[in-house]
């Protein structure tokens, strides 16, 4: 979820009032938004710095707001206060529009084939007449950012570039080069680089780094030229020295370049809807939008503009919202959700606009879900469903339920262990070789101990021995739970099997101890000692038993596990001083 | 201590010969005696009255017995050696002759290096060093007065008192006295003071039993301030307690068991039948845990498949769609699942297969994967708690009533209810409960409505909702047990004494 940060002063200055933090809190929670912290910079700065820096900080009160991860129309300060005052009715939602300069053409960007291989997408859109204050600068720096570290994801699907239109000329050029005939003065650098130097010249470059991977490797940069050959920017990793924007910028070319064309737009459209309201004629500036593909022209705005969808009221609205709320008042409250709504003359569906900014509206059921908000979630009357249904539980659960307590009766004590671990806790530490052990392996763990999933529940247990061996002997533990093996024969290639295992540990090794559980474990089972139906152990060769310890367990001529007495060596690798003895079967076969 | 024990001990150790002498001591005292004075008249040690003591304590209120402090001197063994032979410069003084001492021979006594030292000190001998053979030793008075031993005997009769403090002090440094800090009684007579022992029983009996002897035994009183002898037990988890409960209200609700048991899913049926876009951070290295091997998973319904690849790609069912380029590589990824709602999505597929669609109420209980920073409270793994219920017109009110319904068996029954962000469920609600000990709302589980994007692609038919809520099962047994270190409960480094420890698991109480 991001987090946006904005001045509380600010802030209440543009809704026109004062909240209390409760109060404010409380208007967050029904819009569904969260006050998660309320601080300052200087606070900030002296929690991760030290208060020695944070001194010459300022302590101006610092709101940090999380926001849904679909609205990205609430991650500034221009966007939430919208918003906000929409939805308590103190402002009616803008409509935005698209407009032709007063004098001269439109603006063009054209698109060459050769971005194809590397970054297909750009769209394009030009604020006229903009008026900056520091604040709105800030906030208009931000926003890009938030925008890139969330939709964009880190700019591998879109990355953003803003430019001074009065220091550059169009029509502008997105096209691909190889990267030693890129040259260009980057930006707030002094001389000019290629852009092979400047991959090397950003690889220590704390911020721009963790972009540099999105196009190292491409044959091809892609970049974008004005009509006299300037450099606007090389996405997705830096713009141009020479039409960098200040505060005192009155025009703003944006560009959007992409490898998701959708995303692109939406991108645009927030950047150009949220900053237009500093414009000369508010929401109505945004400039010509062209975007020139090799192939054809498409309009970006045209497609959100002009979607609307309408829904039939009499069924959906009502039973999915247990409102019964008349078509007017629902029309009302989705237009406080700046969702522009009209109920049709026939009375029958509701017309609902859905502007640029509400990218995440892409089904009825999220217009019916911003009425409930409007409606207040907590005002919606509770109900109990009319299902009907018998409760069955799954068998193996059932089956585990009854063994786990029947195990504690026994005098085990359950132990619950990680079903992740190292590859060393299921083969070097019990002495078996890795390639034998059936196991699904992983491929980013972040540390050794989510290297495998277990195959066996017996290195959880002896770890949770070796963890309480200031406990009193002897120790006595037990889990049935799940292990992972491979398995071709699943659509996945891995199944799950409930194993059954315990451990007795003490100053002898207490073999007839685990054996005894055994026997009673098989007496809960209804399985009778014997050879054809029903059980016997038999002597077997083991690693990770000690020799002439270990027994195979068989059920119905099937073998089911095994139990013995541990080999000092496994012992020892689990860092244990005792003798150990152990019991390792699985239950399914019992189902 | 466990009941009478302890006590039982000194009874049967000390004969009631001493008994029964304390007691006759203390009948003749007005007031009380102490019992190193009981000690020394008996002609015992100390601790052997002291035991009597308790024994007579353990009797009822036959005596009553103060313990108190008090200091006294005694001699080091160095000092005992002393008392009786000597102080080191007496005997060097007394092993020289008239003719006088080589000094080197009398080094070689036993006293020779302390007493020569401190019997020069005290001229009583001098030196001579130019004497023609060597340096000799010769006496400078007739005879002396052994000051040191003198003292000492005095302290050895019981009369330090006679010594002056600074004395003491000195003999102190010397190493020849130590004080020493005794503990006694003070002993006067109970409210039920005899002279005569009758001894009390500890325990039944068969033998009594069979007898009927104990008609006329006294029996020793328990001591109910102890506590009892641990059982011999085994123990279930605490979080596997809470989980029974949890499966409990659910079974109680009527709510069926899904199977969760397979840990390794595909990205298909954990992400994208979910409707949850393949660029969606969740998908992300840093988040999921992904296989090596086996990779990718085979054999996706293919119809379906093509259905979710539409309505991902291109929309459909009403919606827009995410409109981007779906891949089926993506699609087929193995992970470790990153929530039960993959099982889930299973299992609406499969009620969806069937000839006519039947209501469902499910739940599940397991565990699931994340591949997140790991700290007090987040583990990479965890177990998700998940209902679901699908049917006909099922609203939202619907859910916050089963919502209402779930918690209240939980003891939880102030809910309130917060518009969230979930890529399949809309609407999506966070679950706040009130809590009186923060004094304030706490979230305690997501909810919402499955969207029609993942519903309709499935087959169900229109006019069917489902809604769906989830919760971690960890975070109410860390309330529940006061645990704040979630390794102290999950995982192999589990504190076993917690686990012998944890009480029954009542959710509502």
């Amino acid at each position: 979820m991001p987090t946006v940060s904005v001045k509380r002063d600010l802030l209440f200055q543009a809704l026109g009032r004062t909240f209390t933090d409760e109060e404010f809190d409380e208007l967050c929670f029904e819009f569904g938004l969260e006050l998660d912290e309320i601080t300052s910079e200087k606070d900030i700065i002296s929690r991760e710095q030290g208060d020695q820096k944070a001194s010459e900080a300022s302590d101006v009160v610092l709101y940090k707001i999380d926001v849904p991860a679909n609205r990205y129309d609430l991650l500034c300060l221009e966007g939430l206060v919208r918003g906000l005052q929409v939805f308590k009715d103190k402002m009616e939602a803008p409509r935005y529009s698209r407009v032709n300069p007063l004098n001269g053409d439109p603006q063009r960007l054209i698109i060459t084939g050769e971005t194809a291989s590397v970054r297909p997408h750009a769209v394009a859109a030009v604020l006229r007449n903009i008026t900056f204050t520091p604040e709105r600068y800030d906030s208009f720096i931000e926003l890009q950012e938030k925008l890139h570290q969330n939709i964009c994801r880190r700019r591998t699907l879109v990355a953003i570039g803003t430019h001074d239109l009065d220091t550059i000329s169009g029509p502008f050029t997105y096209t691909a080069k190889a990267p030693d005939d890129i040259r260009f003065k980057p930006l707030n650098q002094n001389q000019e680089y290629s852009a092979t130097q400047l991959m090397g010249f950003y690889k220590t470059d704390s911020h721009l780094r963790h972009y540099l991977h999105i196009i190292e490797d491409e044959p091809l940069y892609p970049v974008i030229y004005d009509s006299n050959g300037i450099v606007l920017s090389m996405p997705p990793i830096i713009n141009g020295d020479h039409s960098k924007i200040s505060v005192n910028t009155k025009n703003v070319f944006i560009e959007c370049t992409a490898t998701d064309l959708t995303k692109a737009k939406i991108v645009l459209d927030m950047i150009v809807t949220m900053f237009s309201e500093h414009c000369d004629q508010p929401f109505t500036q945004t400039d010509q939008v062209l975007k020139l593909t090799l192939y054809l022209c498409v309009r970006s705005l045209s497609l959100s503009l002009s979607l609307s969808l309408s829904l039939s009221l009499s069924l959906s609205l009502s039973l999915s919202l247990s409102l019964s709320e008349t078509a007017e008042s629902i029309a009302q409250l989705l237009t406080r959700m700046c969702l522009k709504s009209e109920v049709t003359s026939d009375g029958a569906e509701i017309q609902v606009e859905i502007p640029p900014t509400r990218s995440d509206v892409i089904h009825a059921c999220d217009i019916m879900e911003d009425a409930a908000m409007a409606y207040g979630f907590n005002n919606i009357t509770r109900t109990t469903p009319r299902t009907y249904t018998v409760a069955n539980q799954f068998p193996l659960n059932k089956l585990t339920e009854l063994l786990r307590l029947d195990l504690a009766t026994a005098g085990f004590t359950e132990a619950l262990t990680f079903a992740l671990c190292s590859q060393e806790d299921i083969a070097d530490k019990l002495q078996k070789n890795l390639k034998d052990t059936k196991a699904v392996h992983i491929s980013n763990p972040k540390t050794a101990e989510f290297q495998v999933a277990r195959t066996t529940l017996l290195p959880g247990l002896l770890k949770t021995l070796a963890a309480n061996r200031k406990m009193p002997l002897p120790l006595k533990l037990f889990e049935i739970s799940d292990v992972v093996l491979r398995d071709e024969s699943t659509d996945v290639g891995a199944r799950n099997s409930r194993r059954l295992c315990a451990v007795y540990y003490n100053k002898t090794p207490g073999f007839e101890v685990i054996h005894g559980l055994l026997d009673r474990v098989m007496q809960l089972l209804e399985v009778k000692p014997g050879r054809n139906h029903g059980y016997y152990i038999q002597a077997a060769e083991d690693s990770t038993y000690f020799p002439g310890r270990c027994a195979e367990i068989f059920s119905h001529g099937k073998s089911i596990g095994r139990l013995g007495v541990l080999h000092p060596d496994v012992i020892n690798s689990f860092e244990l001083t005792m003798p150990c003895s152990a019991l390792d079967i699985d239950i399914e076969p019992f189902l | 201590m466990r009941y009478t024990k302890l006590e039982v001990g000194f009874l049967n150790m000390a004969d009631t010969g001493i008994l029964e002498s304390l007691l006759r001591l203390v009948d003749k005292v007005d007031g009380g005696i102490d019992s190193q004075v009981v000690a020394s008249s008996l002609g015992v040690d100390h601790q052997v009255v002291v035991g009597a003591v308790k024994s007579v304590q353990a009797l009822g209120e036959v005596i009553e017995a103060e313990q108190r402090s008090s200091k006294h001197w005694e001699l080091t063994g160095e000092g005992q050696e002393i008392a009786e032979q000597g102080s080191h410069e007496a005997r060097v003084f007394k092993a020289i002759p008239e003719e006088g001492l080589s000094q080197s021979q009398l080094m070689k006594l036993p006293s020779g290096k302390v007493g020569f030292s401190k019997a020069m000190s005290n001229k009583w001998i001098h030196l001579d060093k130019g004497h023609e053979g060597g340096p000799r030793v010769f006496r400078m008075v007739e005879s002396i007065e052994d000051v040191v031993r003198k003292k000492l005997q005095q302290v050895q009769m019981g009369h330090s008192s006679q010594l002056e403090e600074k004395e003491k002090n000195e003999l102190k440094k010397r190493k020849l006295l130590t004080e020493v800090t005794v503990k006694s009684y003070w002993i006067t007579k109970g409210s039920n003071f005899s002279t005569i022992i009758t001894k009390q029983e500890t325990e039944l009996t068969p033998e009594m039993i069979a007898s009927g002897s104990w008609k006329e035994k006294k029996f020793k009183p328990y001591n109910f301030d102890a506590m009892g002898v641990a059982p011999d037990s085994g123990h279930l988890h605490p979080l596997m307690k809470v989980r029974t409960q949890f499966r409990q209200i659910f079974l109680e609700m009527g709510f069926t068991e899904m199977p969760t048991n397979n840990f390794i899913e595909s990205s298909f049926w954990n992400f994208d039948s979910l409707f949850q876009p393949q660029q969606h951070p969740a998908r992300d290295q840093h988040d999921t845990f992904f296989l090596s091997d086996p990779a990718v998973a085979h054999d996706f319904p293919q119809d379906y498949l093509e259905r979710v690849k539409k309505v991902h790609s291109e929309g459909g069912y009403g919606s827009q769609g995410y409109k981007y380029d779906w891949k089926i590589e993506e699609a087929q990824k193995n992970i470790l699942r990153t929530h039960t709602t993959a099982v889930s999505a299973r299992m609406l597929y499969k009620l969806a297969q069937q000839e006519e669609f039947t209501p469902v109420k499910y739940f599940s209980i397991d565990r699931v994967f994340r591949n997140e920073t790991l700290d007090a409270t987040h583990l990479a793994e965890f177990h998700q708690i998940e209902g679901v219920v699908a049917d006909y017109g099922l609203t939202l009110g619907d859910l916050m009533g089963v919502l209402h319904q779930f918690f209240t068996k939980l003891g939880i029954t102030k809910l309130r209810f917060k518009p969230a962000y979930n890529p399949y469920t809309e609407p999506s609600m966070e679950v706040f409960s009130y809590h009186k000990g923060l004094n304030k709302w706490v979230e305690v589980g997501n909810s919402g409505v499955f969207r029609p994007e993942m519903l309709l692609p499935m087959g169900l038919p229109e006019g069917v909702s489902v809604i769906a809520w989830g919760l971690s099962l960890e975070r109410p047994t860390m309330i529940k047990y006061g645990i704040n270190n979630i390794r102290e409960l999950v995982g192999h480094k589990v504190n076993l004494q917690m686990v012998y420890d944890s009480p029954v698991c009542r959710l509502d109480s």
